[in-house]
């Protein structure tokens, strides 16, 4: 399916959240959101994806 | 010191974690200044992996984290923000900026109160970075915020203090209140300025990281929040018009 992620356009095989964190490689320290709404670690597995689906993946950064 | 929900930090300075020239930079400035408090955002991760290396130095750095939401202008925005740093950084403290104001970097207040609430009520610690407007600093303590961090000036200007005399209004309407200049501080003496009226603490981030010679200029504001800090303690003198005599008049010989 093609999802958003990360503001581009991705095919992805994976059909939930988590599974498209292992796709990627994402697997370090990260937060995610899908369609602007925060998706917490523990309920990514059950978070299934669907076409078209915004998804960002934050990780810690440089602040001020 | 008073302490920040529950928390007595170490020492005055809030250091960001920003445009450093390198890591090992970053590292040497922290250690210079002292800081109790690192800031810290979150943005997209890449394939690289840029946030995991950024992690493990931040938490080698031994301070407590202030995670912000820099760069969200709407309400919904910076509390989904906060939500994710909460996962990230395992912390519920959070720097809550809400930008009202494209070239001033002023935050939109209304929006600022909203989020402020919903996030109390939502378990975080909030550190509100507002103006120095009394009534919104009231109602930030009513939305549930125990911490007030007003600006200094706008972020990034190394203006110093623009309003001295707002903020030691606010210093004196909020005596309980832990209280943090936050943003537009360039110089040692401005850090030690805000200090000297009282101020629990200052946040400063372009200050150092665009210094010259960062690791210098944070040991000299770690100087100078720590003479601001005591200058406060000890009770300076009021500044008056006339001239006073410091040497004794009694006992000057007729010569």
């Amino acid at each position: 399916m093609i999802i958003i992620l990360n503001g581009e356009r991705s095919e992805v095989k994976a059909t939930d959240l988590a599974g498209l964190l292992v796709e990627r490689g994402l697997t370090g320290r990260v937060a995610t959101a899908v369609n602007e709404v925060f998706v917490p670690a523990t309920a990514r597995a059950a978070h299934a994806l669907a076409d078209g689906d915004r998804v960002e993946v934050l990780a810690p950064m440089q602040g001020g | 010191m008073r302490a920040f929900y529950g928390t007595e930090l170490s020492g005055p300075l809030m250091l960001g974690t920003a445009q450093y020239p390198s890591p090992a930079i970053l590292q040497a400035a922290f250690e210079q200044s002292r800081a109790s408090v690192a800031t810290v955002s979150l943005r997209r991760e890449g394939a690289g992996g840029a946030g995991q290396s950024f992690w493990s130095i931040i938490r080698d750095l031994g301070v407590a984290i202030l995670p912000n939401t820099a760069g969200c202008h709407s309400v919904k925005e910076a509390v989904t923000t906060a939500h994710m740093a909460r996962e990230v950084f395992d912390t519920d403290w959070i720097k809550l900026e809400v930008i009202g104001h494209t070239d001033s970097l002023q935050p939109d207040v209304f929006a600022l109160v909203e989020a402020a609430r919903v996030l109390s009520e939502d378990g975080f610690k909030v550190f509100p970075y507002t103006t120095e407007d009394l009534i919104v600093g009231e109602r930030l303590l009513a939305a549930g915020c125990e911490v007030l961090m007003p600006w200094g000036a706008p972020i990034g200007s190394g203006r110093g203090l623009a309003n001295p005399y707002a903020l030691r209004a606010m210093r004196a309407e909020f005596p309980d209140v832990p209280l943090v200049i936050d943003a537009g501080l360039g110089l040692p003496s401005h850090a030690a300025e805000a200090m000297e009226l009282g101020y629990d603490a200052v946040l400063l981030n372009t200050a150092v990281a665009k210094a010259g010679d960062p690791v210098a200029m944070a040991r000299a504001m770690a100087r100078a929040v720590e003479a601001g800090q005591l200058a406060y303690a000890a009770g300076p003198i009021e500044p008056r018009d006339m001239a006073e005599p410091s040497t004794p008049v009694i006992g000057k010989a007729f010569l």
